[in-house]
């Protein structure tokens, strides 16, 4: 495994602009080596890794030393002193428990408190090592002794008298549809503690202690917390009996109203003393509280519905390292997929990938790549391949990592991707770039930027001038990256898309732009990016698609936008209508190869298949030797796609790992895979758009690691190479007129 | 439920001779059976050195690491397949596969 990792910061910079690494070591200091170089092929065979070195002032040996990640959210406030010497007080909330008790490791999860470990001072309202309601009270522990049930909305309270040395702690499962033996638990224990001095009060976490200049918390919550309040008194049995009750706002030391700034970082009391917070390492919010009774499923319907926030252990934003080098981007810089080479002795090498865009001002190519920056990090962290489960069954070959993909499993605080649970189960709904992404690289998995790299190499090859630009720019800056280029062409899987990358794109259409989308399942996920949030992106996976795991009912809409998560097909905005072809099936053991079709011969398609012969084309490649494979989209115009478009090559006789994928499957059917259904194939599509632009779709992953076959002399290079050239050249395309 | 017949050799021919398909319906359901079992299911490739080397390892439940099996090395992708085949076929019809003739 790689013993030094990193991330840069920003991930899209200009020539002459500064970025900066943020460089941590395993296991102890070590000295490493950094070099910055500009990828052009990914190590996709032996000896197949081009890398081309630039000079920069951070090249050389360095020293590095250890920086931890503090994964797990948790709400701060940050006003000791309105937490002072309390001697009459309550704590309570509603609570739905997602990991109870915690395994394989017991451990304590605070809900509300200010209890600090380093210090033993404080107080917390928590679950205990066997996910029993618990009060911790400097360093006296008392407890119901009767574990929650995960997935359970509870009422609790902790009613504390320290001049009558009792506390009375009750927790009170909530009627719901699902029956239940529980009932209410409440008891008055002797406790023999003094008052706590101040300190920073926690939702869902407790504090361990200050760690490299750095706020370190333990006890994480898992599940859901809704309206947590302080009391300035000892409520009494009737009065926690009734959590409905309405406290004088006098008594009321602080009452949190999570379901108010649901779309950024802060928490507000609505007591009477603001003592406000913000949430650390972005919990899941705009999700259903304790009240939520399905009659609303969005939340600014019904805010009253969703006043909880999710937490996990192993949430994560900003790993928060500190910078580590900083050094400018030559001003000569040629537009690229850029990398900081990090090495050091006893492990591979770790790549911080980042990409060198065109000049601000200044001559750009003609032809642009958008890398898929959106999906590699959505993708990135992926550990779900490395976990227990069927994946073999849907692969149809053995799962395959490398030792670095190795490391997820050994450093769980790097977080996971959108792909991966929490460890309470839930979907990862939030992907950061704040952190060491493992596995965006020019190794290992033959997927995504690896992938994407053999159509930069052909590029090379072809020395066809390009600039790189960004999902991420894409999103902030719209149109006017787009419109100075004659051709876009994307990566072979830009599966997640914002409304803004969408609305740029058509645009550019638009305007008579020309995109070549050089791959399959693209345009396919809706994802956003919270302003509140610098690097994150979210998305929800909500109801249907092929998913790696299920949204939660009632949490489809997007806490940082208000947006329906969820597929862009079912939003009125299938991928068909812009490429031309959407997301049919998936295998990932053997690719197979295209057929040319009658509607390939027609007039309009002759650019496309000039001095090429055969019908058949890709029967060779990377993956599983045919330009088909992977993932496959259809022609659907019933989906949206143009009618005038023309379907020129078609793949046929995929193995059976692929099969139709469920949203295409309204009642599940026998013959669904390869060998039986027809409808399981990529569809090459050329059509011409109204506005004298075009679109030209692959429809298969795989197809751009055909492109390099036979040092690039072949039938699929030719056929891109064809449509490259016709795209750029600048006389309009017009559709046919009687279609 | 469908049950593997151990005398079916010429459907653990045709594994090997094309691990990664097609393959026929009938190949399809031992395969199925197979990787469904779920004794046999965890296993996992890692790459150790690129292209040229991999280690069969067994998935860990809890979130833990895989355990690599260092004993089970392998220099193509194809040879790794074929080992999982043979030790699935033993461990879900109870008999080792009898030597097949040269491919």
């Amino acid at each position: 495994m790689p013993r030094v990792l990193g991330y840069a910061e920003p991930l899209s910079v200009a020539p002459g602009e500064e970025i900066r690494f943020m460089v941590g070591t395993l296991d102890g200091p070590r000295r490493y080596r950094a070099e910055v170089v500009r990828v052009v092929c990914g190590d996709v065979a032996p000896d197949a890794l081009k890398t081309v070195r630039v000079p920069t002032s951070i090249d050389g040996e360095h020293a590095g030393v250890p920086q931890p990640i503090h994964a797990g959210s948790y709400a701060v406030v940050e006003r000791p002193d309105a937490f002072a010497g309390l001697t009459r007080f309550t704590m309570h909330a509603f609570i739905q428990p997602t990991r109870v008790p915690m395994r394989p490791v017991p451990q304590r999860q605070v809900i509300m408190g200010t209890w600090a470990e380093d210090r033993g001072t404080g107080f917390a309202l928590l679950l205990d090592e066997a996910g029993a309601l618990a009060l911790l009270l400097g360093g006296r522990l008392i407890s119901l002794g009767a574990p929650l049930t995960a997935r359970r909305w509870y009422h609790v309270a902790a009613s504390v008298d320290l001049t009558a040395r009792t506390a009375t702690l009750r927790q009170a499962p909530l009627a719901e549809h699902t029956p239940s033996l529980e009932r209410a638990i409440e008891r008055t224990l002797t406790l023999d503690a003094s008052a706590q001095p101040g300190a920073e009060l926690f939702l869902a976490a407790a504090r361990r202690g200050i760690e490299a200049g750095r706020l370190a918390t333990t006890w994480h919550f898992n599940g859901k917390l809704d309206r947590p309040a302080l009391v300035r008194r000892a409520l009494t049995s009737a009065e926690l009996a009734a959590p409905g009750l309405a406290i004088a706002p006098e008594d009321l030391l602080a009452a949190w109203d999570l379901g108010a700034d649901i779309d950024g970082e802060r928490v507000s009391d609505r007591s009477p003393n603001h003592l406000h917070g913000r949430t650390v390492n972005a919990p899941k919010r705009a999700v259903t509280g304790h009240n939520w009774d399905g009659t609303a499923m969005d939340w600014r319907r019904a805010p009253e519905q969703y006043g909880a926030i999710h937490f996990h252990d192993d949430d994560l934003h900003d790993a928060g390292w500190a910078p580590s080098l900083t050094t400018r981007i030559p001003a000569d810089a040629r537009s690229g997929v850029y990398a900081l080479r990090l090495a050091a002795d006893g492990g591979p090498d770790f790549w911080v990938v980042f990409y060198v865009r065109p000049p601000r001002r200044g001559p750009r190519a003609s032809i642009a790549f958008l890398a898929s920056t959106a999906t590699y990090l959505c993708y990135s962290n992926y550990r779900a391949r490395m976990r227990p489960g069927p994946a073999e069954l849907y692969i149809g070959a053995l799962p395959t990592v490398d030792t670095t993909d190795l490391l997820l499993m050994h450093h769980p605080e790097l977080g996971g991707s959108t792909y991966d649970v929490h460890s309470d189960g839930s979907g990862v709904c939030h992907v950061s770039r704040r952190r060491p992404l493992v596995n965006v690289r020019p190794t290992g998995r033959l997927w995504n930027l690896l992938l994407d790299l053999c159509l930069l190499d052909w590029l090379e090859a072809h020395e066809l001038p390009y600039d790189v630009i960004t999902d991420d720019d894409l999103h902030a800056e719209g149109l006017p990256l787009l419109q100075d280029y004659a051709v876009v062409l994307t990566g072979c899987h830009p599966e997640y898309y914002s409304r803004e990358m969408l609305d740029a794109l058509a645009a550019y259409l638009g305007r008579g732009g020309r995109l070549m989308y050089m791959g399959g399942n693209g345009f396919y996920w809706r994802v956003s990016y919270p302003a509140s949030h610098p690097g994150l992106i979210e998305m929800r996976r909500a109801e249907d698609g092929t998913r790696a795991w299920v949204e939660s009912v009632g949490e489809y809409y997007h806490s940082s936008t208000g947006e329906y998560g969820g597929l862009w097909r079912r939003q009125g905005r299938a991928p068909n209508v812009l490429a031309g072809v959407g997301f049919v099936a998936q295998g990932f053991d053997r690719s197979s190869y295209y057929r040319r079709t009658e509607a390939g011969h027609d007039p309009r398609a002759r650019f496309i298949f000039e001095g090429i012969a055969e019908d058949v084309l890709g029967d060779f490649g990377l993956f599983g030797d045919g330009a088909a494979g992977l993932e496959l989209d259809a022609f659907n115009t019933a989906l949206g796609s143009p009618p005038w478009a023309l379907v020129v090559a078609s793949s046929e006789n995929h193995s059976n790992a692929f099969q139709l994928v469920n949203e295409e499957m309204n009642v599940s059917f026998a013959g669904a895979d390869g060998q039986f259904s027809a409808a399981v194939r990529a569809d090459m599509v050329f059509y011409e758009h109204p506005a004298g632009g075009a679109v030209f779709s692959t429809g298969s992953i795989a197809y751009v690691g055909s492109l390099g076959h036979a040092h690039h002399a072949n039938n699929i290079s030719r056929l891109t190479l064809n449509v490259l050239r016709r795209f750029l050249d600048p006389s309009p395309f017009k559709p046919p007129t009687s279609r | 439920m469908f049950a593997i017949d151990p005398g079916r050799l010429d459907l653990v021919r045709e594994f090997r001779e094309r691990p990664f398909g097609p393959h026929s319906p009938e190949l399809q359901a031992v395969l199925n059976v197979l990787r469904a079992a779920r004794h046999c299911q965890n296993l996992l490739l890692v790459c150790t050195r690129p292209h040229r080397e991999w280690i069969l390892a067994e998935k860990q439940p809890g979130g833990l690491p895989p355990r690599l099996l260092t004993d089970r090395v392998f220099a193509s992708l194809q040879e790794a397949e074929w080992h999982a085949f043979r030790v699935r076929w033993e461990a879900v019809t109870g008999q080792p596969l009898p030597p097949l003739d040269p491919a």
